[in-house]
């Protein structure tokens, strides 16, 4: 039995047990009190009679008195059973309305709703516990590559707002609190289609606590979040989190990259960006004194990274005591001539407005900018909204809060290499990220690319694994050949290759940038990035043994059998199939 | 002691008593077949059916079933001599079917007070 269906059962019990009550004692009552008829002959009514009488009464259809005119004991007993069967009634009815409006009932059909539409989805779908508004990028690009997304939020209003977005797939959303571990069951956890869990709501509380509940109920699911204190950041890596981001953390690390390698971090941006946008200009920040206003969580990030890079900061604050920022930082919030004056804006060359007010911001950057032209300028939005008002601004760096946890999760959820190959890129140094960023825009021209990876495996290689198992060869160079014309290559570059590797038990070789000649092997993963588009073209190549028959031997294979048996040949399927 | 319990046991019981007194006697002797007592059983057995709704576990489920057998049985045997004696005339020969449908419900409420039972002994003292 349903939990809805009992719940009603449970709530009908009552009002029914009096309605049947009162059904029989009325029934009894017109069997058992006798009539006169009119030769003064005393009758009983039968049950037939009185079942049919007490039926048209009760329910006020009054047919009159059947089947001859009551005595005046049965007309009293009439009188009696009308309004018992009437209040009855109303009781039962009220009863009945009372539990269509009751909130336990509403929200056991909502959650009943929910979990069957969750069962229903039968692809690939990620659990996104919180929805604002890095939660609502990250749905809507997810539904666009073909991941489906359940949302969990605690907030009424929120889900509301995700029912009105237009999103091509339907997203089931519960109102709930995520960091209960039923709420996180309904919503599908220990179903097979769960790819993982994605924990982005405002509390860190919580979003520790889906960790945990991720971690010990479900160890193969994938799980991300996000944190915004180095404390929580520690806890969540201590359960083994798959993947933690911290906004402030991540910007400030690649502001550090900018500093000393400006290549390295372009690829960093290019590659994490939203394909088809137009690829961001290289930006070179100065070294010299950089001034910092506001001292928070991002703030402390920005002076910990740049103290690193061996860059002096001064920092404007306007709550001392609160923040506790080093010796000699000046007080005041940095939208005034004066503190900026005093902060020493003449020889400075940089300047970071990073308080939690976005008004704030611009009016910092624009005191700075008045006062001294030249100075690079970073901002931080915090607000979606403002989006328009921070891209006027002329502004060198934005951080947005939302768009870099959305990105980061993007590209660890479609490409879970990115990761392994940005690490690669920061430790080569500046000079190999320069030729890389030059061979990067030879592929991509002028639109950020496509960054995306695959596995060498039955389902998304097929035509590859085939012609591996035969002992041929495939390399890197067949997959960048345009199935239609192989001397054409394709707006592509294999970035990475892993392999797993048998000298080291269960870890990992990766193979940065490899050559056209170097061959692939069954399970390996490779990362590719590309133009928009490409990545159809190769999935004939990878899926289609006759287009990867051609890619490599430039001879197009005979599709049916009599000409296969003309040309002479055995084909790469019949000869697989023996 | 649980009031509720007690009600509970007690219709349950209950219901297969006044079956029982019901479908006992000559199967086509009007004397021992009172009209009162199905009328009885009936709105006991429907009393019982309701009280067991809502019981979301296993031996709740069956106990609403063997209800639901039961007070079928009964509905049907009352409809059956309404429709035998004032539809079809058939007198007292229709008696052979009413009881015979009672003792349909009458096995449907020992199972029914035998999982009570059942259930009352895995109860922990």
């Amino acid at each position: 039995m349903t939990k809805v269906t009992s719940l009603i059962l449970r709530r009908m019990r009552v009002p029914l047990l009096v309605l049947i009550a009162s059904y029989s004692i009325s029934i009894l009552g017109f069997v058992v009190i006798p009539g006169i008829d009119e030769n003064g002959q005393r009758w009983h009514m039968t049950f037939f009679d009185s079942i049919y009488f007490v039926s048209y009464m009760a329910t006020t259809i009054g047919f009159g008195e059947l089947p001859q005119p009551f005595s005046a004991a049965q007309r009293m007993w009439a009188t009696i059973t009308i309004y018992l069967s009437v209040v009855s009634w109303v009781y039962a009815i009220g009863s009945i309305l009372s539990l269509v409006q009751n909130n336990l009932l509403k929200r056991t059909i909502e959650e009943g709703r929910f979990t069957r539409s969750v069962k229903k989805l039968g692809e690939n779908f990620f659990i996104i516990c919180g929805y604002g508004e890095t939660a609502s990028l990250l749905v809507y690009a997810l539904n666009n590559r073909g991941f489906r997304t359940v949302v969990i939020d605690n907030d009424s209003e929120r889900i509301d707002e995700l029912s009105m977005t237009d999103i091509p797939h339907f997203v089931p959303a519960l109102e709930a609190d995520a960091s209960n571990s039923r709420i996180l069951i309904e919503a599908g956890l220990f179903n097979d289609n769960c790819q993982g869990v994605v924990a982005l709501t405002d509390s860190e509380e919580v979003n520790l606590k889906i960790a945990i509940t991720c971690r010990l109920l479900k160890k193969t699911v994938k799980v991300i979040c996000r944190a915004e204190s180095l404390d929580t950041e520690a806890n969540m890596r201590s359960f083994s989190t798959d993947y933690i981001v911290n906004p402030f953390e991540s910007f400030a690390s690649r502001l550090a990259m900018a500093l000393h390698s400006p290549s390295s971090y372009l690829i960093n941006q290019w590659l994490t960006g939203v394909p088809g946008t137009r690829l961001l200009e290289p930006v070179l920040p100065p070294r010299g004194l950089w001034l910092l206003c506001g001292f928070g969580r991002f703030g402390k990030a920005v002076h910990r990274f740049l103290t690193f890079e061996g860059i002096t900061t001064r920092i404007i604050e306007s709550d001392h005591e609160l923040t506790e920022p080093p010796e000699g930082s000046i007080k005041g919030r940095g939208t005034e001539a004066v503190t900026l004056r005093n902060a020493g804006i003449s020889e400075a060359v940089g300047i970071v407005a990073g308080t939690n007010n976005d008004t704030n911001n611009l009016s910092i950057i624009y005191t700075a900018k008045e006062q001294k032209q030249d100075l690079f300028t970073v901002a931080r939005q915090n607000l979606g909204d403002n989006k328009k008002l921070f891209q006027n601004a002329e502004l060198d760096i934005v951080m947005e809060r939302s768009d870099i946890i959305a990105h980061e999760i993007l590209s660890v959820i479609l490409a879970p290499l990115l990761a392994s190959f940005l690490q690669q890129v920061q430790s080569h140094g500046n000079q190999w990220s320069c030729e890389l960023v030059s061979r990067l825009i030879a592929v991509v021209g002028e639109t950020t690319p496509d960054t995306w990876g695959i596995n060498i495996n039955d389902k998304e290689a097929p035509a590859v694994v085939r012609v591996l198992q035969q002992g041929d060869q495939v390399v890197v160079g067949d997959l960048n050949r345009n199935h239609l014309n192989r001397e054409e290559k394709l707006h592509l570059m294999v970035l990475m290759i892993s392999r797993a590797d048998e000298d080291k038990g269960a870890g990992y070789k990766l193979i940065t940038l490899p050559e056209d000649d170097y061959p692939l092997e069954s399970g390996d993963e490779i990362l590719f990035c590309s133009r928009e588009g490409v990545r159809n073209e190769i999935s004939w190549v990878l899926n289609n043994s006759n287009a990867l028959y051609y890619v490599q031997t430039g001879e197009q294979e005979s599709d049916s059998w009599i000409w296969r048996f003309f040309s002479g040949r055995q084909s790469i399927v019949d000869s697989d199939e023996v | 002691m649980n009031l509720e319990k007690v009600v509970f046991a007690f219709f349950i019981v209950l219901a297969l008593t006044m079956n029982f007194g019901f479908f006992v006697g000559e199967m086509n002797d009007p004397l021992h077949h009172n009209v009162y007592e199905l009328y009885a059983a009936i709105v006991v057995n429907l009393i019982a059916t309701v009280l067991k709704f809502g019981d979301r576990t296993h031996i709740g489920a069956v106990l609403l079933a063997t209800s639901l057998v039961a007070d079928l049985h009964l509905i049907a045997a009352a409809i059956a001599w309404g429709v035998g004696l004032y539809v079809l005339d058939m007198g007292n020969d229709v008696l052979g079917i009413v009881v015979s449908l009672s003792a349909g419900a009458l096995l449907a409420n020992i199972t029914s007070v035998v999982l009570l039972v059942v259930e009352t002994m895995s109860l922990r003292k």
